[in-house]
């Protein structure tokens, strides 16, 4: 073991780093909106009194979190071309993540859904208010509330699934540092680099999260 | 028969059910209901537990759906379509044994909410109404407050004022003391009773005799899904007709 530490290649890339890092962050927080509209979107839509509507949400979800993510986004990347439809590394590692995060959701708001009684329903309709207002100014928030610890621990995976965006090549930690990487041979100042950068990521992450919930949830329940 | 053309001599009934049936699967949870209830006149419903008081209320706003028989609300005839549903629901108000208050809405906010998304009120109007009504209930400095921050009593009486704030021709109340401590039962009631002295329609789910001398104009006994006794207070407890009625009120009062 007498291999000498050299971070210099860390450090001139270091700009290319923290760039690389705001696009992990971009990829992250686009994922995380897209997945949150599907999920609630999903979660309305596995409600509808239409049958082939669930089913399709159903169908969906069971096809998001039965395959790889690799996959997922390999398809969207290489294999949606081939039908017309052809996006750049960046939108497709969003839409993706966005796909995969958002088939999570939907499950996971589902059961806070659920988790809501049903008095809350009731006492909206009986006060007047249709079924998608009761869902939307009622029965949303405290649902939310109730399931947002398993939800944001979703989207700090969702986070760190960013990194596989580096096999479509999208602007992102992890591609930008294999290609220092691939440059120097640094392999363990690189990486060590890499990981620890990862971790300001994550706990930037659930800064952002804990300040969300102290703002949208400040509500007291007993 | 409803349909009098001469409705200067015949005032309609606020509420009325004919023939109103309801099934759970195979299990007949109403069965032919027939009841009128006057604008203005207050009722008392009680009877066992699963004898199907809360169903009954429950299909006047049609929070459970019935399959046969006909049910009116304020010269509306309750079809099975939204449209009627709705106009309906706009007109009865419904407190309910666990107040269903929404947590993330402040007293005020739960009290705005509907008048504003279901009546078109702006929100002016709509927190104008609502601290009218919070200060009718007694209530007005908690008016910023969230329902967790409130006593069992207190809740039910934002729940009284909330459904109050729609402007309602009649109200439901489904047992609305029964799951509050004692000692908050009578602050509950005085709001019902002073909303019975302003001459509201009332149909009250409720086990409080007291409350029931006190304000009904008759009191409806069921048991089994069916209407057995309906009498004046007065009569319905110093001479109650069915053996049904007598056990029951021989349970119900000798727990007092
Ligand atoms: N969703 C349901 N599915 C099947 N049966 C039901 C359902 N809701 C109520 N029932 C049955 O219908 C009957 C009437 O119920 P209901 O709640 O109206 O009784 P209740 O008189 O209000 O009783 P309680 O005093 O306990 O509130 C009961 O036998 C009950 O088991
Ligand atoms: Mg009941």
């Amino acid at each position: 073991m007498n291999y000498t530490l050299d971070f210099t290649p860390v450090i001139d890339g270091l700009p290319n780093l923290l760039w690389a890092c705001l696009g992990t962050f971009t990829l992250a927080i686009c994922g995380m909106l897209l997945a949150i509209v599907i999920g609630i979107g999903g979660v309305i839509l596995r409600q509808s009194p239409l049958k082939p509507l669930r089913w399709l949400v159903i169908g969906f979800v069971e096809l998001i979190r039965n395959t790889p993510f690799l996959v997922q986004i390999f398809f969207i990347y290489f294999a949606l071309p081939l039908a017309g439809i052809r996006l750049d590394p960046t939108p497709t590692a969003i839409i993706a993540l966005g796909i995969n995060g958002g088939a999570y959701a939907i499950e996971i708001i589902r059961g806070g859904v659920q988790s809501i009684s049903k008095g809350q329903m009731e006492a909206g309709l009986a006060l007047g208010l249709h079924k998608a207002q009761v869902f939307r100014l009622i029965i949303l928030k405290p649902a939310l509330r109730a399931i947002y610890p398993s939800l944001t621990s979703q989207f700090i995976l969702l986070t760190l699934t960013t990194s596989i965006a580096s096999a479509i090549s999208a602007y992102e930690l992890t591609s930008v540092s294999q290609r220092i990487e691939s440059d120097s041979f640094r392999s363990f100042e690189v990486y060590f680099t890499v990981t620890a950068f990862y971790l300001v990521i994550s706990w930037v992450m659930m800064r952002i999260f804990a300040l969300f919930s102290s703002r949208y949830f400040s509500y007291p329940v007993r | 028969m409803n349909q009098t053309i001469n409705s200067a001599t015949t005032t309609e009934p606020m509420i009325s059910l004919s023939g109103v049936e309801k099934w759970y699967g195979a299990f007949k949870a109403l069965d032919n209901i027939n009841m009128s209830v006057a604008k203005g006149e207050k009722i008392v419903l009680c009877g066992p537990s699963g004898s199907g008081k809360s169903t009954l209320i429950r299909c006047i706003n049609h929070l459970e759906a019935y399959q046969k028989g006909d049910i009116h609300v304020g010269g509306i005839m309750l079809g099975h379509g939204s449209k009627t549903i709705d106009a309906v629901r706009r007109e009865v108000g419904m407190v309910f044994q666990q107040f269903n208050l929404f947590p993330h809405l402040t007293v005020l906010q739960n009290c705005m909410l509907a008048p504003m998304r279901s009546l078109g009120l702006d929100k002016a109007q709509a927190e104008d109404r609502a601290r009218t009504l919070l200060e009718r209930v007694k209530i007005s400095e908690q008016a910023e407050k969230y329902p967790a921050q409130l006593s069992g009593g207190q809740q039910q009486r934002v729940a009284i004022a909330r459904a109050l704030c729609m402007r309602p021709k009649a109200m439901l109340f489904d047992e609305p003391t029964s799951a509050l401590d004692p000692e908050m039962v009578k602050e509950v009631l005085d709001t019902m009773i002073a909303l019975a002295e302003e001459g509201m329609t009332m149909i009250c789910v409720t086990h409080e005799m007291g409350f029931a001398r006190q304000v009904a104009d008759r009191v409806i006994f069921m048991a089994s899904g069916a209407i057995v006794e309906e009498a004046p207070p007065a009569e319905f407890f110093s001479n109650p007709k069915h053996e049904r009625t007598r056990k029951f009120l021989g349970e119900i009062l000798g727990r007092h």
